[in-house]
């Protein structure tokens, strides 16, 4: 791996819920996570809802301020801590670290036409010198994410628009500022499957042609496969990395009980192979709460193959067979 | 050198072709596509015109004529004739004179201060929020018209010369505090929306996340509400002329209604036309303004278009 473009160091954030009233409780939402992306870099980040996927994302592009640990970004041949950043370095940043949301429907402002969202920055970077230029290289992106002709999208409100459509301006605000960085949070699970495979498809274009790296969020471990093919995946459950390593590596022979558990789901087509397949049998399908997560491990009440260590000490993530695993098993 | 007042001009130009499309002509379109704004801006415009021009047309002759009074509606008098013989219709158009004024300056005033606490309430946060909603809240228990009434009591014996400015601070004293909690609330949850989110990631000014994010947001409320107060001020004002805490010249909506109360005090028999006039001038204008109001939201709300 060439040297990483942003990377996060034991980074934590708690959210405090209640007060007032009652006892404040503490959501570890992201529990001392350690992550690096090289430039032009494709990293998946998979796990089941709520387990904090989506507010690393965010820690990664400074929407949120970490409550322990740092996210630092290589700017002018140093990491520095995205938070420490001032003026010049900051706006660098901010332009080259960006996101594709998840709900294409609400990503755009409803009372703006498709126009007025793409060219503000193109103007606040001074990418278009006037709002003739800036409309003209408006148009150009339309057409990259294939929205075209470009000019019949760009009076029209965004109630007017698919969620593919959206979807694509979306993408087509994300990249006008020529990011490094992309953090695609969920990008394709509010669209249709026909649509899908197009949309990554253009992703991976962009990534071609742009040399962007990507922090792929999704739930879907097939769409995660399909996306980082050759590159690296990530397994969290509830704030911790359990595993971390070459894609084919991880889905051929997961290591990690829960990334087994994950793989058991991801439906076979053949009927014969899925009768076949056996699936790891849980000790419970309940999802541990995360104001009170169980000690030790946060999987051993519902790992098979959970023993008395498990739920006494948190496991480390360390080296396994050329990848990241957190698990005493190994 | 020579070319660059050229290039000026045609900038310009190309600025005042795209004001006019985008600023006049496209919403006067979406106003024409609803029937019920249409009748709005209608009466609207006919107010204005009656208040403006009208008055050149119809001389006001307060001049009592004994033989005349409370006749009703006959080609000499359209709208009947007072107690003291003067024509109804004439003081119709004069008095309307300070009403429209008064009545968009409030809606002006109140929907200035109210958008402008309630957005910086709802955007800054913190500390500042819980003290501007509970001064809000104070403002919000205080009954509107007994206050208003006091002030403008106050406002006589203190002396302040008291123009239609004045009057428009006095109205908008307690209206704005209603419109200023519900845009507070507004800005509260359009704050949490992915598109402000998307904009904080483009690195984009908190000016433009304000003015070009939230405020087109918040637009039809404001708008809605800028009618409304305007609305509620015509109540108001003219209750207040109507119960001489403003002063007034004779002749004015409030005044004509005091005047019908002390004169005639029924709306049977011979006067009837002379309370009728005022009451009806005033409720037409408000249903004329609510109309209205709903193609405004319109054209700040594109979703409540159809095409």
């Amino acid at each position: 791996m060439t040297t990483p473009l942003i990377k996060a160091e034991k980074v934590s954030k708690i959210f405090s819920v209640g007060g007032m009233f009652g006892a404040k409780k503490y959501i570890k939402a992201v529990d001392g996570v350690d992550l690096e992306i090289g430039e032009n870099e494709i990293l998946a980040l998979v796990g089941e809802s709520g387990c904090g996927k989506s507010t690393l994302g965010r820690l990664m592009l400074a929407l949120l301020k970490p409550s322990s640990g740092s996210v630092s970004y290589y700017i002018n041949h140093e990491y520095k801590d995205v938070w420490s950043l001032k003026g010049k370095e900051f706006r660098e940043y901010r332009r080259n670290a960006q996101l594709i949301p998840q709900d294409p429907y609400s990503t755009l402002n409803p009372m703006k036409k498709v126009i007025s969202a793409l060219t503000p920055p193109l103007l606040r970077y001074k990418i278009a010198r006037n709002r003739r230029e800036a409309k003209k290289m408006a148009a150009e992106l339309l057409e990259i994410v294939g929205l075209s002709p470009p000019e019949d999208f760009f009076e029209r409100f965004p109630c007017r628009l698919s969620g593919g459509q959206l979807q694509r301006i979306a993408i087509a605000r994300a990249i006008s500022v020529k990011p490094k960085f992309i953090v695609a949070d969920e990008a394709v699970s509010m669209l249709d499957a026909s649509l899908r495979i197009e949309i990554l498809n253009l992703l991976l274009n962009i990534r071609k042609s742009l040399k962007t790296a990507y922090l792929f969020i999704t739930h879907d471990l097939a769409i995660a496969r399909y996306f980082a093919r050759n590159e690296r995946i990530a397994i969290m459950y509830l704030g911790n990395i359990v595993e971390m390593g070459r894609t084919e590596e991880i889905i051929q022979n997961p290591l990690h009980p829960y990334t087994q558990t994950l793989l058991a789901t991801v439906p076979i087509p053949d009927p014969k192979l899925a009768r076949k397949r056996e699936l790891p049998k849980l000790r419970s399908l309940e999802i541990p709460s995360l104001i009170s997560p169980p000690p030790g491990c946060k999987f051993n009440t519902r790992c098979p193959y959970a023993e008395s260590i498990c739920e006494k000490k948190v496991p480390e993530l360390k080296e396994v067979k050329g990848r990241l695993v957190a698990c005493h098993l190994f | 050198m020579v070319c660059i007042p050229k290039l000026r001009k045609g900038k310009i130009m190309r600025g005042l072709k795209s004001f006019l499309r985008y600023h006049i002509l496209e919403p006067l379109k979406i106003l024409a596509s609803d029937k019920r704004a249409l009748v709005g801006l209608s009466i609207v415009i006919f107010y204005v015109l009656m208040v403006a021009v009208g008055r050149l047309f119809i001389p006001l002759d307060l001049t009592p004529h004994r033989e005349k009074r409370y006749l009703g509606p006959s080609w000499e008098h359209p709208l009947g004739t007072d107690f003291a013989g003067r024509d109804i219709l004439a003081q119709i158009v004069h008095g309307g004179r300070d009403v429209l004024p008064v009545a968009f300056l409030t809606g002006f005033v109140t929907i200035a201060i109210g958008t402008a606490i309630g957005i910086t309430s709802g955007y800054v946060g913190g500390k500042l929020d819980l003290a501007i909603t509970t001064f809000i809240d104070i403002f919000l228990t205080i009954p509107g018209f007994p206050l208003l009434m006091v002030v403008a009591v106050w406002l006589l014996q203190s002396g302040i010369p008291i123009n239609i400015f004045i009057i428009a601070c006095v109205l908008s004293i307690t209206a704005w505090a209603g419109l200023a909690r519900s845009v507070r609330a507004q800005v509260l949850s359009i704050r949490e929306e992915a598109f402000i989110e998307a904009a904080r990631c483009l690195g984009l000014s908190r000016f433009h996340i304000v003015f070009n994010e939230i405020l087109p947001n918040v637009m039809p409320y404001i708008a809605i509400n800028f009618m409304l107060s305007s609305v509620s001020a015509i109540y108001s004002y003219t209750g207040l002329q109507a119960l001489g805490l403003i002063p007034y010249e004779p002749g004015t909506w409030g005044a004509m209604i005091s005047m019908a109360q002390a004169y005639v005090g029924t709306i049977t028999g011979a006067g009837c036309w002379y309370v009728l006039a005022p009451s009806i001038t005033i409720i037409v204008l408000q249903v004329g303004l609510v109309f209205l109001s709903q193609g405004i939201d319109k054209i700040f709300n594109p979703r409540l278009r159809e095409r």
